[in-house]
Protein backbone atom coordinates (compact mmCIF):
# COMPACT_ATOMS: atom_id res chain seq x y z
CA UNK A 1 0.00 0.00 0.00
CA UNK A 2 1.60 3.06 -1.28
CA UNK A 3 0.40 5.34 1.67
CA UNK A 4 2.27 2.75 3.87
CA UNK A 5 5.62 2.73 2.13
CA UNK A 6 5.24 6.27 2.30
CA UNK A 7 4.96 6.64 5.41
CA UNK A 8 7.22 4.26 6.42
CA UNK A 9 9.79 6.01 4.97
CA UNK A 10 9.28 9.29 6.59
CA UNK A 11 9.17 7.35 10.12
CA UNK A 12 12.69 5.66 9.28
CA UNK A 13 14.36 9.25 8.14
CA UNK A 14 13.32 10.30 11.49
CA UNK A 15 15.12 7.39 13.08
CA UNK A 16 17.83 7.76 11.09
CA UNK A 17 17.89 11.30 11.06
CA UNK A 18 18.05 12.29 14.40
CA UNK A 19 21.77 13.72 16.24
CA UNK A 20 21.09 12.70 19.90
CA UNK A 21 23.55 14.72 21.89
CA UNK A 22 23.90 14.45 26.15
CA UNK A 23 23.83 17.90 27.44
CA UNK A 24 22.94 17.71 30.98
CA UNK A 25 22.43 16.13 34.44
CA UNK A 26 19.53 17.66 36.53
CA UNK A 27 17.21 16.49 39.03
CA UNK A 28 13.93 14.69 36.84
CA UNK A 29 11.78 16.80 39.07
CA UNK A 30 13.74 20.04 37.13
CA UNK A 31 13.89 18.56 33.66
CA UNK A 32 10.26 16.67 33.38
CA UNK A 33 7.17 19.05 33.13
CA UNK A 34 4.58 17.52 35.20
CA UNK A 35 6.53 15.12 37.74
CA UNK A 36 5.83 15.41 41.27
CA UNK A 37 5.54 14.65 44.95
CA UNK A 38 4.29 11.11 45.17
CA UNK A 39 4.70 10.80 41.38
CA UNK A 40 6.69 7.63 40.23
CA UNK A 41 7.25 6.89 36.75
CA UNK A 42 8.25 3.20 35.84
CA UNK A 43 9.20 1.10 33.33
CA UNK A 44 6.84 -0.51 30.60
CA UNK A 45 3.53 -0.03 29.80
CA UNK A 46 0.68 1.17 32.31
CA UNK A 47 0.16 -0.69 35.43
CA UNK A 48 -1.10 -0.65 39.05
CA UNK A 49 0.29 -1.74 42.09
CA UNK A 50 -2.18 -4.86 42.68
CA UNK A 51 -0.40 -6.28 38.90
CA UNK A 52 2.74 -5.24 40.06
CA UNK A 53 5.75 -7.87 39.85
CA UNK A 54 8.44 -8.37 43.16
CA UNK A 55 10.58 -6.28 41.74
CA UNK A 56 8.82 -3.70 40.83
CA UNK A 57 6.88 -3.37 44.39
CA UNK A 58 10.41 -3.44 46.22
CA UNK A 59 11.41 -0.60 43.65
CA UNK A 60 8.44 1.31 44.64
CA UNK A 61 9.29 0.74 48.32
CA UNK A 62 12.56 1.92 48.48
CA UNK A 63 11.91 4.59 46.22
CA UNK A 64 9.01 5.82 48.48
CA UNK A 65 11.18 6.01 51.05
CA UNK A 66 14.43 7.88 49.34
CA UNK A 67 12.07 10.55 48.33
CA UNK A 68 10.56 10.87 51.71
CA UNK A 69 7.24 9.59 51.13
CA UNK A 70 7.17 6.92 53.19
CA UNK A 71 8.70 6.18 56.58
CA UNK A 72 9.89 2.78 55.75
CA UNK A 73 9.47 0.08 53.38
CA UNK A 74 6.33 -1.60 55.11
CA UNK A 75 5.13 2.46 55.25
CA UNK A 76 5.98 2.83 51.81
CA UNK A 77 3.91 -0.62 50.39
CA UNK A 78 1.03 0.31 52.24
CA UNK A 79 1.15 3.70 51.23
CA UNK A 80 1.13 2.44 47.29
CA UNK A 81 -1.74 -0.32 48.37
CA UNK A 82 -3.99 2.31 49.81
CA UNK A 83 -3.25 4.45 46.17
CA UNK A 84 -1.05 7.45 47.92
CA UNK A 85 1.23 7.33 45.02
CA UNK A 86 0.60 8.40 40.89
CA UNK A 87 2.23 5.49 39.04
CA UNK A 88 2.61 6.21 35.43
CA UNK A 89 4.64 5.16 32.44
CA UNK A 90 8.06 6.76 31.95
CA UNK A 91 7.26 6.56 28.11
CA UNK A 92 4.24 9.13 28.57
CA UNK A 93 6.91 11.57 30.10
CA UNK A 94 9.63 11.67 27.77
CA UNK A 95 11.56 9.27 29.98
CA UNK A 96 13.36 5.57 30.16
CA UNK A 97 14.54 3.58 32.95
CA UNK A 98 15.92 0.12 33.12
CA UNK A 99 14.39 -2.53 34.44
CA UNK A 100 11.81 -1.15 37.33
CA UNK A 101 12.50 2.25 35.52
CA UNK A 102 12.03 4.11 38.78
CA UNK A 103 11.97 7.89 37.81
CA UNK A 104 11.27 10.43 40.70
CA UNK A 105 11.53 14.22 41.26
CA UNK A 106 15.01 13.63 43.76
CA UNK A 107 16.57 11.48 41.41
CA UNK A 108 19.02 13.09 38.59
CA UNK A 109 18.47 12.23 34.88
CA UNK A 110 20.58 12.35 32.00
CA UNK A 111 19.24 14.70 29.32
CA UNK A 112 19.57 13.84 25.82
CA UNK A 113 18.52 16.10 23.01
CA UNK A 114 17.40 15.57 19.71
CA UNK A 115 19.26 18.34 17.98
CA UNK A 116 17.42 17.47 14.37
CA UNK A 117 14.17 17.66 15.78
CA UNK A 118 14.57 19.78 18.73
CA UNK A 119 12.63 17.09 21.47
CA UNK A 120 14.54 15.79 24.96
CA UNK A 121 14.91 12.29 26.55
CA UNK A 122 15.57 11.71 30.30
CA UNK A 123 16.68 8.68 32.00
CA UNK A 124 18.28 8.41 35.32
CA UNK A 125 22.07 7.41 35.92
CA UNK A 126 23.08 3.56 36.27
CA UNK A 127 23.31 2.41 40.01
CA UNK A 128 26.27 0.16 38.80
CA UNK A 129 26.29 -3.79 39.46
CA UNK A 130 24.91 -5.74 42.39
CA UNK A 131 22.35 -5.11 44.61
CA UNK A 132 20.53 -2.16 42.80
CA UNK A 133 16.94 -0.44 43.00
CA UNK A 134 16.47 -1.23 39.08
CA UNK A 135 16.43 -5.17 40.19
CA UNK A 136 14.11 -4.29 43.04
CA UNK A 137 16.96 -3.76 45.57
CA UNK A 138 16.04 -1.48 48.35
CA UNK A 139 17.79 -1.43 51.37
CA UNK A 140 20.22 0.83 53.02
CA UNK A 141 23.17 0.28 51.03
CA UNK A 142 20.74 0.99 47.86
CA UNK A 143 18.88 3.87 48.97
CA UNK A 144 22.55 5.79 50.49
CA UNK A 145 24.00 4.85 46.79
CA UNK A 146 20.86 6.89 45.10
CA UNK A 147 21.73 9.48 48.18
CA UNK A 148 25.23 10.24 46.10
CA UNK A 149 24.08 9.89 43.23
CA UNK A 150 21.87 12.65 43.45
CA UNK A 151 24.16 14.90 45.82
CA UNK A 152 27.52 14.36 44.07
CA UNK A 153 27.70 12.39 41.17
CA UNK A 154 24.40 13.90 39.50
CA UNK A 155 25.55 17.69 40.15
CA UNK A 156 29.43 17.02 38.77
CA UNK A 157 28.04 15.17 35.99
CA UNK A 158 25.82 17.93 35.24
CA UNK A 159 28.78 20.76 35.93
CA UNK A 160 30.88 18.89 33.80
CA UNK A 161 28.88 17.94 30.52
CA UNK A 162 26.90 21.57 30.61
CA UNK A 163 30.91 23.08 30.33
CA UNK A 164 31.61 20.42 27.18
CA UNK A 165 28.62 22.30 25.38
CA UNK A 166 27.08 18.59 25.15
CA UNK A 167 28.47 15.45 23.99
CA UNK A 168 27.25 14.03 20.29
CA UNK A 169 26.46 10.22 21.42
CA UNK A 170 26.10 8.29 17.86
CA UNK A 171 29.93 8.95 16.91
CA UNK A 172 30.61 7.30 20.38
CA UNK A 173 27.81 4.12 19.78
CA UNK A 174 29.11 3.85 16.20
CA UNK A 175 32.89 3.24 17.57
CA UNK A 176 31.33 1.05 20.54
CA UNK A 177 30.13 -1.35 17.75
CA UNK A 178 33.43 -1.70 16.17
CA UNK A 179 34.74 -2.21 19.77
CA UNK A 180 32.38 -5.16 21.16
CA UNK A 181 29.13 -3.20 22.58
CA UNK A 182 25.86 -4.08 21.48
CA UNK A 183 24.52 -1.13 24.18
CA UNK A 184 22.10 -3.44 26.07
CA UNK A 185 24.21 -6.09 27.83
CA UNK A 186 27.51 -4.83 26.91
CA UNK A 187 28.55 -1.19 27.12
CA UNK A 188 32.11 -1.45 28.63
CA UNK A 189 33.54 0.04 25.35
CA UNK A 190 30.86 3.22 25.22
CA UNK A 191 31.20 3.56 28.93
CA UNK A 192 35.55 4.24 28.42
CA UNK A 193 35.06 6.54 26.03
CA UNK A 194 32.48 8.63 27.49
CA UNK A 195 34.76 8.94 30.56
CA UNK A 196 37.07 9.75 28.41
CA UNK A 197 35.77 12.99 27.06
CA UNK A 198 33.95 13.48 30.43
CA UNK A 199 37.11 13.00 32.97
CA UNK A 200 39.23 15.95 32.01
CA UNK A 201 35.92 18.31 32.37
CA UNK A 202 34.83 16.51 35.95
CA UNK A 203 38.40 17.77 36.89
CA UNK A 204 38.16 21.12 35.56
CA UNK A 205 34.58 21.37 37.06
CA UNK A 206 35.19 20.26 40.89
CA UNK A 207 36.71 21.54 43.64
CA UNK A 208 36.69 18.38 45.86
CA UNK A 209 39.45 15.85 44.58
CA UNK A 210 38.45 13.59 46.80
CA UNK A 211 34.61 13.68 45.33
CA UNK A 212 36.10 13.83 41.75
CA UNK A 213 38.34 10.11 42.52
CA UNK A 214 35.02 8.96 43.66
CA UNK A 215 33.00 9.87 40.54
CA UNK A 216 35.87 8.97 38.45
CA UNK A 217 35.93 5.54 40.13
CA UNK A 218 32.54 5.05 39.92
CA UNK A 219 32.41 5.48 36.28
CA UNK A 220 35.39 3.68 35.71
CA UNK A 221 33.79 0.50 37.50
CA UNK A 222 30.54 0.21 36.14
CA UNK A 223 30.83 -1.58 32.77
CA UNK A 224 27.30 -0.91 32.06
CA UNK A 225 27.23 3.01 32.96
CA UNK A 226 26.71 3.79 29.50
CA UNK A 227 23.60 1.86 28.76
CA UNK A 228 21.26 4.33 30.56
CA UNK A 229 23.09 6.69 27.91
CA UNK A 230 21.80 4.73 25.30
CA UNK A 231 18.46 4.07 26.32
CA UNK A 232 18.07 8.13 26.63
CA UNK A 233 19.40 8.09 22.82
CA UNK A 234 17.19 5.65 21.83
CA UNK A 235 14.20 7.61 23.32
CA UNK A 236 15.73 10.68 21.86
CA UNK A 237 15.62 9.28 18.46
CA UNK A 238 12.33 7.17 18.72
CA UNK A 239 9.82 9.61 19.80
CA UNK A 240 10.05 12.20 16.37
CA UNK A 241 9.10 9.36 14.75
CA UNK A 242 5.83 9.26 16.64
CA UNK A 243 2.13 9.49 15.48
CA UNK A 244 3.11 9.49 11.61
CA UNK A 245 -0.24 8.22 9.94
CA UNK A 246 -0.24 5.51 8.05
CA UNK A 247 3.16 4.09 9.33
CA UNK A 248 3.51 0.58 10.62
CA UNK A 249 6.90 1.02 12.45
CA UNK A 250 7.20 0.38 16.17
CA UNK A 251 8.18 3.89 18.30
CA UNK A 252 8.78 1.93 21.69
CA UNK A 253 8.75 -1.76 23.22
CA UNK A 254 8.72 -2.33 26.79
CA UNK A 255 7.94 -4.40 29.72
CA UNK A 256 7.05 -3.94 33.27
CA UNK A 257 7.53 -7.25 34.72
CA UNK A 258 3.83 -8.17 34.10
CA UNK A 259 3.17 -7.12 30.51
CA UNK A 260 5.12 -6.38 27.37
CA UNK A 261 3.95 -3.46 25.25
CA UNK A 262 5.03 -1.60 21.63
CA UNK A 263 3.55 1.26 20.83
CA UNK A 264 3.43 1.96 16.62
CA UNK A 265 4.24 5.48 14.69
CA UNK A 266 0.43 5.42 13.03
CA UNK A 267 -1.73 4.13 15.96
CA UNK A 268 -0.72 6.77 18.24
CA UNK A 269 0.29 6.27 21.75
CA UNK A 270 -2.27 3.50 21.87
CA UNK A 271 -0.20 0.50 23.79
CA UNK A 272 -0.51 -3.13 22.29
CA UNK A 273 0.69 -5.18 25.23
CA UNK A 274 0.64 -8.97 26.47
CA UNK A 275 1.96 -11.36 29.08
CA UNK A 276 5.67 -10.79 29.34
CA UNK A 277 7.65 -13.43 28.74
CA UNK A 278 10.29 -15.07 30.83
CA UNK A 279 13.87 -15.01 29.57
CA UNK A 280 16.57 -17.68 29.19
CA UNK A 281 19.48 -17.04 30.25
CA UNK A 282 22.73 -17.75 32.34
CA UNK A 283 22.08 -17.80 36.04
CA UNK A 284 24.39 -16.34 38.84
CA UNK A 285 25.81 -18.59 41.15
CA UNK A 286 22.87 -20.12 43.60
CA UNK A 287 20.75 -19.14 41.47
CA UNK A 288 18.21 -20.81 38.97
CA UNK A 289 15.14 -20.14 36.25
CA UNK A 290 12.93 -20.93 39.66
CA UNK A 291 14.17 -17.39 41.17
CA UNK A 292 13.77 -15.35 38.14
CA UNK A 293 11.08 -12.78 37.47
CA UNK A 294 9.50 -12.71 34.03
CA UNK A 295 11.26 -10.00 31.32
CA UNK A 296 11.46 -6.10 32.85
CA UNK A 297 12.37 -2.25 31.60
CA UNK A 298 12.70 0.24 29.44
CA UNK A 299 16.20 -0.62 28.09
CA UNK A 300 14.31 -2.44 24.75
CA UNK A 301 14.52 1.13 23.56
CA UNK A 302 17.70 0.08 22.27
CA UNK A 303 16.92 -2.44 20.56
CA UNK A 304 13.77 -0.74 19.15
CA UNK A 305 16.72 1.38 17.54
CA UNK A 306 18.92 -1.25 16.15
CA UNK A 307 21.23 -2.35 18.98
CA UNK A 308 20.73 -4.58 21.84
CA UNK A 309 19.98 -8.14 20.11
CA UNK A 310 19.75 -6.44 16.84
CA UNK A 311 23.67 -5.11 16.71
CA UNK A 312 24.37 -8.62 18.16
CA UNK A 313 26.90 -9.34 15.15
CA UNK A 314 28.95 -6.48 16.95
CA UNK A 315 28.90 -8.11 19.95
CA UNK A 316 29.69 -11.70 19.84
CA UNK A 317 31.24 -11.96 23.41
CA UNK A 318 27.46 -11.06 24.26
CA UNK A 319 26.34 -13.86 22.98
CA UNK A 320 28.18 -16.49 25.46
CA UNK A 321 27.10 -14.02 28.21
CA UNK A 322 23.46 -14.94 28.15
CA UNK A 323 23.93 -18.15 27.54
CA UNK A 324 21.88 -17.75 23.15
CA UNK A 325 24.86 -20.44 21.91
CA UNK A 326 28.26 -19.92 20.45
CA UNK A 327 29.67 -16.65 20.02
CA UNK A 328 30.04 -17.71 16.51
CA UNK A 329 26.30 -17.45 15.59
CA UNK A 330 26.40 -13.70 16.51
CA UNK A 331 25.51 -12.49 13.13
CA UNK A 332 22.66 -15.11 12.94
CA UNK A 333 20.67 -12.92 15.02
CA UNK A 334 21.16 -9.52 13.79
CA UNK A 335 20.48 -11.17 9.92
CA UNK A 336 17.10 -12.55 11.27
CA UNK A 337 16.27 -8.99 12.84
CA UNK A 338 16.68 -7.55 9.62
CA UNK A 339 13.91 -9.59 7.85
CA UNK A 340 11.25 -7.45 10.15
CA UNK A 341 12.62 -4.30 9.77
CA UNK A 342 12.42 -0.97 7.02
CA UNK A 343 16.55 -0.60 7.05
CA UNK A 344 19.60 -0.13 7.98
CA UNK A 345 21.31 2.60 9.85
CA UNK A 346 24.92 3.43 8.05
CA UNK A 347 25.60 5.22 11.04
CA UNK A 348 25.78 2.54 13.10
CA UNK A 349 27.80 -0.30 11.14
CA UNK A 350 28.84 -3.59 11.98
CA UNK A 351 32.44 -4.64 10.80
CA UNK A 352 31.40 -8.14 10.96
CA UNK A 353 28.84 -7.54 8.45
CA UNK A 354 31.05 -5.67 5.90
CA UNK A 355 29.98 -2.59 7.37
CA UNK A 356 26.13 -3.45 7.06
CA UNK A 357 24.65 -1.22 9.39
CA UNK A 358 22.17 -2.23 11.96
CA UNK A 359 18.67 -3.24 11.43
CA UNK A 360 16.51 -0.27 12.24
CA UNK A 361 12.78 0.12 11.62
CA UNK A 362 10.82 -2.73 13.31
CA UNK A 363 7.72 -3.28 10.46
CA UNK A 364 4.40 -4.92 12.42
CA UNK A 365 3.55 -6.09 9.33
CA UNK A 366 6.86 -8.21 8.79
CA UNK A 367 7.05 -9.25 12.38
CA UNK A 368 3.57 -10.74 11.74
CA UNK A 369 4.04 -12.05 8.17
CA UNK A 370 7.45 -13.79 9.13
CA UNK A 371 6.78 -15.21 12.62
CA UNK A 372 10.05 -13.71 14.17
CA UNK A 373 9.47 -11.43 16.99
CA UNK A 374 11.95 -9.10 18.19
CA UNK A 375 15.13 -10.74 20.51
CA UNK A 376 15.66 -8.47 23.32
CA UNK A 377 19.04 -8.74 25.25
CA UNK A 378 18.55 -8.41 28.40
CA UNK A 379 19.23 -8.94 32.57
CA UNK A 380 17.03 -10.93 34.83
CA UNK A 381 15.92 -9.68 38.34
CA UNK A 382 15.14 -11.94 41.41
CA UNK A 383 11.15 -12.17 41.32
CA UNK A 384 11.38 -11.40 45.08
CA UNK A 385 11.50 -7.78 46.20
CA UNK A 386 14.61 -6.37 47.27
CA UNK A 387 16.76 -9.24 45.80
CA UNK A 388 18.06 -7.84 43.07
CA UNK A 389 19.38 -9.26 39.87
CA UNK A 390 20.41 -12.93 39.51
CA UNK A 391 21.44 -13.17 35.92
CA UNK A 392 21.23 -12.31 32.09
CA UNK A 393 19.56 -13.73 29.22
CA UNK A 394 17.44 -13.39 25.99
CA UNK A 395 13.98 -12.99 25.70
CA UNK A 396 11.63 -12.15 23.03
CA UNK A 397 8.54 -9.64 22.48
CA UNK A 398 4.92 -11.65 22.16
CA UNK A 399 3.63 -12.08 18.86
CA UNK A 400 0.58 -11.71 20.50
CA UNK A 401 1.21 -7.38 20.79
CA UNK A 402 2.28 -7.50 17.52
CA UNK A 403 -0.84 -9.37 16.03
CA UNK A 404 -2.70 -6.80 18.00
CA UNK A 405 -0.94 -4.18 16.86
CA UNK A 406 -1.50 -4.71 13.41
CA UNK A 407 -5.47 -5.23 13.61
CA UNK A 408 -5.86 -1.97 14.95
CA UNK A 409 -3.35 -0.38 12.38
CA UNK A 410 -5.46 -1.84 9.98
CA UNK A 411 -8.38 -0.79 11.08
CA UNK A 412 -7.06 2.94 11.64
CA UNK A 413 -6.47 2.72 7.91
CA UNK A 414 -10.27 1.28 7.12
CA UNK A 415 -8.81 -1.84 6.01
CA UNK A 416 -11.38 -5.03 7.11
CA UNK A 417 -10.67 -8.42 6.92
CA UNK B 1 14.63 -45.82 -22.62
CA UNK B 2 11.09 -44.04 -23.54
CA UNK B 3 11.51 -40.78 -25.60
CA UNK B 4 9.56 -38.50 -22.21
CA UNK B 5 12.49 -39.65 -20.48
CA UNK B 6 15.72 -37.73 -22.29
CA UNK B 7 16.34 -34.02 -21.92
CA UNK B 8 15.62 -31.77 -24.91
CA UNK B 9 19.21 -32.35 -26.11
CA UNK B 10 18.30 -36.04 -26.50
CA UNK B 11 20.98 -36.68 -23.77
CA UNK B 12 20.27 -39.06 -20.96
CA UNK B 13 20.36 -37.46 -17.63
CA UNK B 14 22.24 -38.06 -15.46
CA UNK B 15 21.69 -40.43 -12.50
CA UNK B 16 20.54 -38.62 -9.19
CA UNK B 17 21.75 -41.14 -7.04
CA UNK B 18 24.93 -41.71 -8.86
CA UNK B 19 26.95 -38.62 -7.87
CA UNK B 20 26.75 -36.72 -4.51
CA UNK B 21 23.75 -35.46 -3.59
CA UNK B 22 23.17 -31.70 -2.71
CA UNK B 23 20.39 -30.99 -1.02
CA UNK B 24 17.99 -27.30 -0.97
CA UNK B 25 15.84 -27.59 2.21
CA UNK B 26 12.70 -25.40 2.37
CA UNK B 27 10.94 -25.27 5.79
CA UNK B 28 11.64 -27.65 8.05
CA UNK B 29 15.19 -26.68 9.41
CA UNK B 30 15.64 -29.87 11.13
CA UNK B 31 15.58 -31.64 7.76
CA UNK B 32 18.59 -30.10 6.69
CA UNK B 33 20.13 -29.96 10.65
CA UNK B 34 19.56 -34.11 9.97
CA UNK B 35 21.35 -34.26 6.56
CA UNK B 36 23.97 -32.22 7.77
CA UNK B 37 24.99 -34.35 10.66
CA UNK B 38 25.17 -37.22 7.70
CA UNK B 39 27.49 -35.51 5.85
CA UNK B 40 25.38 -34.38 2.84
CA UNK B 41 25.93 -30.43 1.99
CA UNK B 42 22.79 -28.85 2.69
CA UNK B 43 21.31 -25.42 1.92
CA UNK B 44 18.37 -24.39 4.06
CA UNK B 45 15.64 -21.76 3.29
CA UNK B 46 13.89 -20.54 5.91
CA UNK B 47 10.32 -20.77 4.88
CA UNK B 48 7.11 -20.82 6.75
CA UNK B 49 3.75 -20.19 5.73
CA UNK B 50 2.85 -16.04 6.11
CA UNK B 51 1.20 -15.09 9.59
CA UNK B 52 1.82 -18.65 10.32
CA UNK B 53 -0.99 -19.96 8.62
CA UNK B 54 -3.52 -17.52 10.20
CA UNK B 55 -5.65 -16.37 7.14
CA UNK B 56 -7.32 -13.78 8.66
CA UNK B 57 -3.90 -12.33 9.55
CA UNK B 58 -2.67 -13.17 6.37
CA UNK B 59 -5.40 -11.46 4.41
CA UNK B 60 -5.53 -8.40 6.43
CA UNK B 61 -1.09 -8.07 5.44
CA UNK B 62 -1.91 -8.45 1.49
CA UNK B 63 -4.23 -5.73 2.01
CA UNK B 64 -2.07 -3.90 3.58
CA UNK B 65 0.67 -4.30 0.76
CA UNK B 66 2.92 -6.93 3.09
Amino acid sequence: MEKIEKANTEALRRLLAGDPVLVDVVPAGEAIEGLGKHHILHAGPPIGWERMCGPLRGAIMGIAVFEGWANDLKDGAAKAEAGAFRFEPNHDYGAVGPMTGMTTQGQPVLVVENRTFGNRAYCAINEGLGKVMRFGGNDAEVLARLAWLRDTLGPALGRAIRETGGIPLKPIIARGLTMGDEMHQRNVACSSLLLRILAPWLARTSKDSEALARCLDFIGKNDQFFLNVAMTVGKALTDPARGIEGSSLVTAMCRNGTDFGIRVSGVGDTWFTAPVEMPVGLYFPGYTANDANPDMGDSAIVETVGLGAFAMAAAPAVVGFIGAGPASGAARFTRSMGEITAGNNPEWAIAMLDGLGVPTGIDIRLVVETGIVPNINTGIAHRRPGMGQVGAGIVKAPMLCFTQALEAFAAKLGVVY
Amino acid sequence: MADEDKTTDGKKPASLLGQPLRVINVGLERFAEDLAAHGTTVQHVRWAPPAGGDARLADLLSKLGS
